[in-house]
């Protein structure tokens, strides 16, 4: 254990804080629980992985604004920004189908 | 236990651990951080596996005592008879794909100087960081005489699945048609808001095709229904009319399971299944580990990191945690705290700072017929102080009504969220 801080504190002496990379990374695994890790469904609902950003962008807002019904998206989208939204698309977007 | 640790090996290498031990090493040139994850539940699962996807470089032991998960979600169903225990099963041998070491053990003890943990058959491991996802345990001392008559076999929880679930469904089938169904709730907090009365409905459900004439008695120590009331009870007058009643404010404070008496406070009650759910607390481990800070009963944590506010170095999840307000005891909770934790955990062990934004979503879906289901949502965010989650304005709800189209969503958020965790 003492090793492994000491590794660390060598790489790293201040504090850096989080990448956009992982805040993208972070906030979509959220969805996971109903649209599977990392956007793989196992079943039932829309996989997002590979999924264009733009175009999950689209839909998220589309079930923002009550323009696509939905069950429950419309009031989940409602929880996120525009910035989160994009953060969480490029995450999407950049897996494999 | 005098001899030093090394802290990738045991003291005393029993079967599992010893097998562990093997494959446990770190690569030449370099020392691995150990993470050991006590339970392989909704959070401890769950945050066992996103360590590992997020730090491959981290090593991950998972103890869980059981060797199969059995869902709380989707349990119920088994009462109704549209689910069965098989479909609420599911194996650990998934994490191995990830690279979890899963340990079927039983961990008797934490020293959190020492950084170790205890394990029932397998020695002592050492950890450097603890992820403690314990679940409940329950204050049976509340409710006199609840001790002889769990034992006894005839006054059940089923409020963790598994044998009691199984034991709750046959004494249900062996019930005389025009028995009662005594269902008894502890008062809020407890593990699954709109469990209870997710509940009464499926018994309700098998009632009415098999035994019409029973009924559904519900005793509460909360004043109401204390989560998706009107849509409970909607379904209960429009599916199960007569069969359920409902009564607040009726706290249990003895149960006679000779007699076929729950006690309550103003009055006694008669069934023919008393199904008596006591209050509840963190689970054994985190008592013992001195990760209790909230009225003998929950483990506070500073959300951003899950960071226990008792003891550095260790995090503890889910059912165990001071909840934040508006946050409920439930499996996605659990599931969604995990990932926060998850990424805390490799970020620190990685000189990083943990994220300062998490944002997290409860989702619960319950069943009120075979294919009839209600959500509520809820997205959450840190406060302003950065150390607990609030609940987004303008954001989350319930369903407008009862509909068979969620039915599918909930089957799909239950083999989504099985997969999340285990596979």
């Amino acid at each position: 254990m003492r090793i492994a801080l000491i590794c660390a504190a060598a790489l790293a002496a201040a504090p850096i804080s989080v990448s956009a990379q992982d805040a993208g990374r972070n906030l979509a695994a959220s969805c996971a629980m109903c649209h599977g890790t990392t956007g793989y469904s196992v079943g039932g609902n829309e996989p997002l992985a590979g999924m264009p950003k733009d175009e999950l962008e689209r839909k998220f807002k589309e079930f923002r604004s009550g323009a696509k019904p939905a069950t429950a998206m419309h009031q989940i989208s409602k929880g996120y920004s525009d910035g989160q939204l994009a953060q969480i698309a490029a995450f999407f977007a950049a897996q494999k189908k | 236990m005098s001899k030093s640790f090394d802290r990738r090996d045991f003291l005393k290498l029993g079967g599992a651990a010893a097998a562990l031990a093997a494959t446990g090493c770190a690569t030449p040139g370099g020392a691995k951080a150990r993470v050991v994850v006590l339970g392989g539940g909704f959070g401890g699962a769950t945050a066992a596996k996103y360590i590992r996807l997020w730090g491959p470089a981290v090593e991950v032991v998972m103890v869980e005592r059981n060797t199969d998960f059995v869902s709380c979600p989707i349990s119920n169903l088994v009462y109704g008879g549209s689910k069965t225990m098989a479909d609420i099963t599911y194996g650990y041998s998934g994490l191995a794909r990830y690279g979890v070491q899963v340990v079927h053990d039983q961990a008797t003890a934490v020293d959190t100087s020492a950084k170790t943990v205890r394990l029932a058959r397998g020695g002592d491991l050492k950890y450097d960081r603890l992820v403690v996802s314990p679940g409940i345990d329950f204050m049976v001392e509340q409710i006199d005489g609840y001790v002889s008559a769990m034992n006894s076999g005839r006054v059940l929880h089923a409020w963790k699945a598994g044998p009691q679930t199984v034991a709750l469904q046959r004494q249900l089938a062996e019930m005389r048609d025009g028995g009662v169904y005594v269902l008894s709730v502890p008062l809020a907090p407890y593990r699954c808001p709109p469990g209870p009365y997710e509940r009464a409905s499926q018994v309700a459900s098998y009632f009415k095709k098999h035994k019409p004439r029973a009924k559904v008695l519900i005793v509460d120590a909360n004043p109401d229904v204390t989560s998706k009331g009107k849509l409970f009870k909607q379904a209960w007058a429009d599916l199960y009319p007569g069969m359920i009643e409902f009564r607040g404010n009726a706290k249990a404070i003895g149960v006679d399971a000779r007699a076929g008496t729950v006690k309550l406070e103003v009055e006694d009650v008669k069934g023919d299944v008393l199904n008596v759910v006591p209050a509840q607390r963190a689970g054994d481990i985190a008592v013992q580990a001195g990760l209790i800070t909230a009225n003998n009963r929950w483990c506070g944590v500073d959300w951003r990191t899950t960071e226990s506010t008792a003891v550095k170095g260790v995090h503890v999840l889910g059912d165990a945690t001071l909840s934040a307000p508006g946050m409920p005891k439930s499996g996605s909770m659990a599931n969604q705290q995990a990932k926060v934790c998850a990424a805390a955990v490799v970020a620190m062990l990685n000189g990083r700072e943990p994220d300062a934004d998490p944002k997290i979503v409860n989702m619960c879906y319950s069943f009120v017929s075979d294919n009839e289901v209600i959500h509520v949502t809820s997205v959450h965010e840190l406060d302003g102080s950065k150390k607990t989650f609030v609940a987004v304005k303008g954001a989350g709800g319930l369903s407008p009504a009862r509909n068979t189209l969620e039915a599918k969503y909930a089957w799909a958020w239950a083999q989504n969220i099985w997969s999340d965790m285990l596979g």
